[in-house]
This record gives structure tokens, sequence and C-alpha cells, in this order.
């Protein structure tokens, strides 16, 4: 399986989303902003950073560059997209993720290792963890506030779209402790913690992060199979 | 506006001149008329004042720092030395680290968030000018008392800074200090170090070589950014676009940094580099275009070409002596061969990062720069790169014996078990030892997916290659009550503290970068103690056979006659074998013995437990033992090669007491020990050359006899697990009373 990681001007996680990827088992492939091409991937990660300097807002910028262009029609096709903080914001202000993502409540930039409850295990990146289960992944981010007009709210739970929830404390005044979202077909996925810090005890708090990039192998798998 | 030209210069040998107002005497003024054979233009003038001012010549240091190179052992590590923009120090595997630690300190008091970030971004840029990929940060931070408004003000906006800029610039923060003491305030020391890797055939050079080789100046545009010594020139010298009052002479001082340019210009330069589009390369700080001209000039073929108005300007009304002192941020200076130039250009296009050719390396000896077809600047660069040397005054202050005869011995001592217990509560709930996650989690220690350890370990630990798990380590040390008593000593126990944390993570300490914190070199006791400090770390680096391979000295670190303590930082730079055999200083549940390495004697002169509890500062500070470091350094990676050890911690400020707490909280894990002797000693002296090591059951006879082979006394004192840290006899604090007392301090300080 091949999977695209996005390299914006700014981005900084790419290349742990790549090793990631590699560590799943998948090959992790370039995708360059100013390119409208997507290599004929099978799946696309939009990678933590400060893509654009996060001028004006954040992933307000990025939501233009030339890849958007190809990668927004293959999403709403069914092409497992997942974004990751930045690219989270990224997601949400291409309009593919409901809500938006706000300053931090404390008003810091906020760096901890956090309890988050899996609550979705249908989506494209969530398959391989249990309902319910605790993970421990770090958070990194100064604009990780969740929000969402209460409409939209109502609608994210009543349809299991919330997909990931902070567990412990609300650590950025998130609405309703959201951590992560998927869109109604569940084939893209953003969140604000970072499952790519969190795949080898050596480097991030656990490994739990991984199945995240784990569950969308085994779905190709089957899908091959 | 018109510019004073040397023709003009030549024509009115006697325009008086504002070279006091720039910071140069009147002999230094005197000696720039000798090398011209004319009076200097103003953007000379604007030239040498910046390159000759302290910050950038080291006049009054150079004749000390000179120990630091020859004492310095030959070492094979060692690639480049002092005088680079950084050291390089061979790793092993094909792989070179560079790395060093500056200041900002100035800039950070008066405007603390843009001080502090423009303090990461400039580190970065001079270990990305020798060709290095940065790979991570460090902030050694000290602050006026915790609890003073002042602080209240510098601390956040510090941190923010750096967590601004390090955050969007993608460097994991892996590391540092924080320390408040009153001698501080008014003078806070915020010194950035910044590690880069890269293989041995990358080190890129600081020189313009090769005439006809063009110089492009890429990055950010120029503009007026710290330049308020140049508007004094402008009015002074044209009374045109500056006058006294206008807006042009009320220019901020401090410099506004772009993380996210920085980010694209590291990624820009490693394009580069890869493609060997680079012949020579400088980054551009203090001093700004001036420095880089001049010091590319004076280092390569000798000459320069500049055309000043080739210059990407963000302030059209920027005249000479304004392009050349301005300190905009984010800007580099390449060498570049003509057939090279359309390639290095489409690099810099495809990063977005502006760029244009300035100037041509000549061999005429002369650095020659033109602004609108008329010559402004006519110099033998090495005139200006190489500037005064001071042999400054010294003299040991006479209270330095009344401070010493004044020593710890008559304070009120803990005698019972509530009593010791509260000191150690009290210590490490204390700002300076209580937990520092207020400050680091606004970090990022994750990006880039290597850091294997990060504060609050003893040292940070980054992993460079992922097949092999080799890594280095790197740590930061220093502590201005020590050297205040004995700046010798004092620098040697700094640099034993950075050289022993680098070890405890099972790593093996390679070299030294430092940031020397004074007050003003016209003091002659200033200036002794800077030539004390000196001095002590060239014996030290001799001793340990680890090289200094740079750093950097900021002086004036006083307000009116009151300086603060000499504040000598060091950091240690380690390589490690195999991160994967990392030790932590957390204590696990594993029931492992805890042995205490080291000799412990009672010195308490400048300890922690002095200050905390009494605000005492007199006495002698601990013995260093650099052979002994030496030999427990030998011992700890040879223990955690062997995977015998669980975790080990180094015994520092607040001694065992604090290094148990701390250990404990880490691991969320307890333990209980025996003290050997007096309890209050064995808890709270801050002897050199220790660390108490969890050893993995089954280990011990392996690790007495690798012990007894490395000839580091040892005591096994008692063991971890429970949940409780217990000193039989005496006192037990229960873990979640031990967090609570660590965790609380800085959140209800700084909210």
């Amino acid at each position: 399986m091949r999977i695209g990681v996005v390299t914006f001007p700014g981005s900084l996680d790419d290349r742990d989303a790549a090793r990631a990827v590699r560590l799943a088992g998948a090959e992790p492939v370039t995708l360059w902003h100013a390119d409208r091409d997507l290599r004929g991937v099978d799946a696309v990660i939009l990678p933590g950073g400060f893509s654009y300097g996060d001028y004006l807002r954040c992933g307000a910028i990025a939501r233009f560059a030339p890849v958007m262009s190809e990668l927004v029609p293959a999403a709403r096709s069914g092409l497992p997209v997942l974004g990751i903080c930045n690219g989270f914001q990224i997601l949400c202000e291409a309009h593919l993720l409901p809500g938006a993502l706000t300053r931090n409540s404390g008003l810091r930039f906020v760096t901890r290792d956090l309890r988050l409850t899996v609550e979705n295990t249908k989506t494209a990146w969530t398959r391989a963890y249990s309902g319910g289960e605790q993970i421990v992944v770090p958070l990194k981010s100064g604009e990780g506030c969740y929000a969402a007009g209460p409409g939209t709210l109502a609608d994210l739970e009543a349809s299991g779209q919330v997909v990931i929830r902070y567990a412990g404390d609300d650590p950025n005044g998130s609405a309703d402790a959201i951590a992560g979202v998927c869109n109604a077909e569940g084939n893209v996925v953003g969140l604000m913690p970072h499952p790519e810090h969190a795949v080898d005890p050596l480097t991030g708090p656990s490994a739990d992060g991984l199945r995240m990039f784990t569950s969308v192998v085994a779905e190709a798998a089957e899908a091959a199979g | 506006m018109t510019a004073d030209t040397v023709a003009q210069a030549g024509r009115t040998p006697s325009m008086p001149q504002p070279f006091a107002e720039l910071g140069l005497t009147a002999d230094e003024y005197d000696r720039i008329r000798r090398t011209l054979g004319r009076r200097p233009t103003s953007a000379e003038l604007a030239l040498y004042s910046v390159m000759w001012s302290e910050h950038c010549s080291y006049k009054s240091s150079k004749v000390h720092l000179r120990r630091l190179a020859p004492g310095a052992p030959a070492s094979a590590a060692l690639l480049a030395g002092i005088g680079h923009n950084a050291g390089v120090v061979d790793i092993g595997q094909g792989y070179a680290v560079t790395f060093k630690i500056e200041s900002h300190n100035h800039p950070s008091y008066v405007e603390p968030h843009q001080g502090a970030a423009t303090g990461v971004g400039g580190i970065v840029r001079d270990i990305l000018a020798m060709g290095a990929r940065p790979v991570a940060v460090m902030d050694a931070l000290r602050f006026g008392p915790a609890s003073a408004a002042d602080t209240g003000r510098v601390l956040p906006g510090v941190v923010s800074g750096i967590s601004f800029y390090g955050n969007c610039l993608g460097l994991p923060n892996i590391g540092g200090e924080l320390d408040f003491d009153a001698c501080y305030a008014g003078n806070p020391l915020v010194n950035a170090l910044c590690a880069g890797v890269m293989r041995h055939g990358d080190l890129q050079v600081a020189a313009a070589s090769g005439p006809g080789n063009k110089v492009i100046l890429f990055g950010s545009a120029t503009g007026p950014d710290g330049v308020g010594g140049a508007s004094v020139l402008a009015s002074a010298a044209f009374g045109g676009s500056a006058a006294p009052g206008s807006a042009a002479a009320k220019r901020p001082s401090v410099q506004v940094g772009d993380p996210f340019l920085e980010k694209l210009l590291v990624e820009c330069c490693i394009e580069l580099f890869a493609g060997g589009l680079v012949v020579g390369i400088q980054d551009l700080g203090a001093a700004g275009v001036a420095c880089a001209t001049t010091e590319l000039a004076a280092a390569g073929t000798g000459g320069m070409h500049v055309q000043l108005d080739a210059v990407p300007l963000r302030d059209p009304s920027l005249g000479p002596p304004e392009i050349l002192m301005s300190e905009s941020q984010e800007r580099m200076m390449a060498v570049v061969e003509p057939g090279r130039v359309a390639e290095f250009l489409a690099v810099c296009g495809k990063w977005d990062v502006r760029a244009a050719v300035i100037g041509e390396v000549t061999d005429t000896g002369r650095l020659v720069m033109t602004w609108r077809g008329e010559a402004v600047v006519d110099i033998p660069p090495g005139s200006a790169a190489d500037g005064p040397v001071y042999h400054r005054p010294l003299a040991r202050p006479a209270a330095q014996d009344a401070l010493a005869a004044a020593g710890p011995g008559a304070l009120p001592r803990p005698a019972d078990g509530p009593a010791l217990r509260a000191d150690l509560l009290a210590l490490i709930g204390s700002p300076g030892l209580a937990d520092k996650s207020w400050v680091t989690d606004q970090y990022d220690r994750y990006v880039r997916g290597d850091t294997v350890l990060a504060m609050p370990e003893d040292g940070g630990l980054v992993r460079v290659d992922e097949a092999t798990g080799l890594g280095i380590a790197l740590a930061t040390d220093g502590n201005g009550r020590y050297c205040r008593l004995d700046p010798y000593l004092g620098t040697q126990l700094a640099l034993s503290e950075a050289y022993r944390n680098v070890a405890v993570t099972g790593a093996r300490p390679l070299a030294v970068t430092n940031c020397l914190n004074f007050g003003s070199p016209e003091d002659p006791a200033v200036m002794w103690q800077f030539a004390e400090a000196v001095r002590g770390l060239a014996d030290g680096c001799a001793a340990l056979g680890v090289p200094v391979t740079g750093g950097n000295v900021s002086f004036y670190n006083q307000t009116g006659t009151c300086a603060v303590h000499p504040t000598p930082v060091i950091g240690v730079l380690g390589v490690h074998d195999d991160v994967r055999r990392r030790l932590s200083t957390g204590f696990r549940a594993g029931d492992d013995d805890l042995v205490l390495l080291g000799r412990t004697e009672a010195e308490f002169g400048g300890s922690a437990w002095a200050h905390v509890r009494h605000g005492h500062l007199g006495g002698r500070p601990p013995a260093p033992d650099l052979a002994a470091e030496q030999r427990l350094a030998g011992l700890l990676a040879a223990a955690a090669a062997a995977g015998l050890l669980a975790a080990a911690h180094d015994l520092s400020d607040g001694g065992l007491a604090v290094a148990l707490a701390e250990s404990c909280v880490r691991g969320g894990t307890g333990c209980r020990v025996r003290l050997p002797g007096d309890p209050f000693t064995a808890l709270f002296s801050e002897s050199a050359a220790r660390a108490i090591v969890a050893v993995r059951p089954g280990s011990g006879t392996a690790f007495a006899e690798l012990r007894v082979a490395h000839g580091v006394p040892g005591e096994t004192i008692g063991h971890t697990g429970g949940d409780a840290l217990a000193v039989e006899g005496w006192f037990t604090i229960p873990l979640a009373e031990l967090a609570a007392a660590h965790t609380a301090a800085l959140p209800a300080l700084f909210g």
C-alpha cells in the first residue's frame, strides 16, 4: 500500500508521519503542496506543523494549495485521508470535516501526553482499536480547541462522528472534549493529538498511535483480498 | 537621500563624526582613520562600530579566551574548533555534530517574547551555516525572584517567544535550565543552544573564495530592525531622512522574528548544500550585512565588491549605514560559482525564499561597496573583522575574602525527622527546583520523532541513526552562586555537572560549548571573575579530555554597579552508541537496588539548602573532582551498555534529597532508603561527582564489580518501590504529597 504524506511550506511532522507509515508496513510517498498530483496513492496524510506559518488562520492558506484541488474531490470519493493537528485544521478549513479549531482556552501552547478514548472504530483510520479503548498519545498545539455550532455537535454525537475524545481533563477547552472527528462516510478523519509520535515507546509515551496507520493498511489489504 | 561617499570623505577630512554615540572610543576612531588614511564614510563608521562592538569583536575577552584553544586537549573528534560559526565534532559512523550556545539576554529584557524568539532563530542559523541540519534546541533561563512583578512580565514572555519560534520551526526542545535569583532582576539570562547533524563531507566554510564568484543574500528582506545607532549617524551626518524626533529616529532596537521563514530557509539551505551549490556561507546575525561581508571576505580570497542597492529592502528609505547595520532576522549570505547561480536561485524559488545577487568576490584585498553608483565603503576587510584587543585591568575584589569567610556553618540545621522532611519539601517546591512543566509543556519536544530523552531528564537525548541507534546527548549547566563564591571552581562545577548529566543518560561526553554571562568588563572585579572562570574552564576541559568547540561571551549584564553573579553556562555534548540503552531518571516499580555513587562530604557553601532555607550565600563551593567525574562517567556508560541499570540521576542542587524526590515523581514510584552518616549531610550536601542509580534485580554483583573496576565508591542505600519516599528512621513522604509540592510552585506563580 502507498500512503501519501503532503508537505506544505511549514509542515513539520511530515517526516514522522512517513516513519509511522513505514512502521505500519506501507510505503510512504512524498506529496508536494504545489503539485496537482496525488501520485496514485491509496491514502493521504496531512501532517502537523505550521503550514504557511499559520498566517491568517491555521490551515486557511493551505486549503488553497494546488495539491488540495486534487485531494478534496478524491476524499469526497472515498480516499482515506487523515489530518493530524495542522492537518486537522486544514481539513476543517477545506470543509472536508465539520467544525473549526480555535485558540486553546488557556491561551498557551500545550505539549502533554494524554489519555484518549477511541469512540468510533468503524473509520478507515481506527478499525484496529476496540470501542471505548483508552490510548496514550501526545498533544502539542496552540490552537486545538474544537468548536462547532450546537446543531453540528448534536449531529456529530448522533451519527457517531466523534472518533476520539480526551479521557481526562480537557486540555484546550474543546467542545464536548472532542479530540478528533470524521466525515459521515468515515474515510476522512482529523484529530489534534499526534498518533505518529506514539509509534515506538523509545521516542513516544506509547506505541498506541501505530494502530491508526495499521487500520488503513488492513482496510486496503481486505479491499484487495 | 544622498550618501556620504568615499570621495566626499576625502574632500571633507575634518567633518565631525558621531563615533562616541556609536560606541567607539576616540582611540578606536583614530585607528580607523589611520587604517583608511582618511576619515571613514558614514557607512564605514557604521560598519566599524558594529564590528568592533564588544558583542562582535570579543575585544575584552579575547586575551582570556585564548586559553581555551591551546588549553583544550587535542581531540580526534574535533573537525572544526573555535573561530567557526560553531564547532564540529565527529560522532562516528560518518556523522558529525555541530552545537553552540549563545546569549540573547539584553533583547529578552527589553521585549521578552521577540528577544527570546530571535535568540532561537540566531543560534539555529549558526548551526545551519556549518552545513548541518538543526535537530534540537535547549534553553538555559535565569530570572529575578520568581515572585517579583517584573519576573511575571519577563518569564512568560521569554517562554512564549521560545515556544512560538522553536515550535513553528519544528525543532524539539529537549532541555535546559530554569533558575531564579535576585541578581538577575533587570538582567535575565536567556541562553539558547542548538545542535545540528551532518555527514562528514557536508561541512561548509564561512569564506568568500574564488574571484568572480557571486555573493548572494537570501531570506528576509532587509528592514530597519535593530538600527537605533544608525539613526544617530543619519541625523548627524545628513540631517535629512532621519532627523531627531522623526519616526525614523525612533526605530525599534529589538528585532522581530518570523519562524516560518526560518523553516523555509533551513529546508532551502539543506537542499542547496545537497546540490553542491555553495562555495561559502555565513549566517546574518548581529551586525548583519556588515559582519557577513567583512568576515566572508577576510576569511577568503580577501576582496569583495558589493552593490548595496541590490539588497532587497523592506523599507526603501534605508541608506547605506542602515543597510549595513540592520539586524533583520532570517537572512543568510552565500558565495556561489557564476555557473551555478541559476540553479541556486531555482532552489530558493522552490522554497519561496527571496534571493538576490549583491556582489562578487575579488582579489583586490579591499571590501568595496557602492550605492547609486558611488563607492561608500572601501576598506581592507581584515581591519574590521579583527577588531581591537584590550587587556582590561582585573582585580580580585576585596569583599571576596569576607564572602568566603561567611560560610554556612552557623546556619540552623534541621535536627529531627519533621524538620528534615519540611526542608526537603521546601526545596523541591522552591521555584528553582520545582517541576518545570509550566515552562516545558509550552515547547514541542516530539517533533522529528527522534527525541529519546527530554526534560525533566538530566540530559536531552536525540537519536541520529534509526538503524544503529547512534544518538547525541546534551546538557547545559551553570551555577551563579558557586561562581560568585569562586569563579574558578564554580565554572569547573558547572562543567562537571553538565558532563555528569550527559553521562547519566549512558552517553560518553565528547565536547564543550559555553556561554559566559558576566557584568561589565570595565569593572576590574568582573574582569577578574571572567578571567578566573575561563581559566577554570580551560583547566577543567583539559582534565576531562573534552575540547571547547566554541561559545559566546555576554558582558554588561548589570544594572548600575550591580552585576549578575558570574554565570558561565556550560553545554556538554555526548555520543550515545545505542539510544535504546538510555537511562532515565525515573524510578520504576521493579524493586531495584539504589546505589549512591561517589563520596559525600559536608559541603553546603552556595547550596540550594542555604539559598532556599536561609537566603544565605557564603563560604566555599563544593570541591570539584574532575578525575572522579571521569571515572563516574566511564562507569555509567559501561553499566548502561551492559543493561545493568534501570535508572540514573545525577546529584546536584539540593543533593540526594532532591534527586530521590525527582526520581520518585518522575517514575511515579517510591523508594525506601537508609541514610549513611549524618542525615542532614547525607540528604542536602552538594558534593560533586555523585549519582544515584537503580540497579536491576540480579545485576547487583555485576554492577559492583564494574564499579570497583572503574574506581567509583558506592554504597547500597535502599531500593525502589512503594508509594512513598521513605527515609528509614527519619520520615516518610507519600508520593502524592511529594508530587503536589513539586508541581504546584510554578503554576501558582505564573498562572
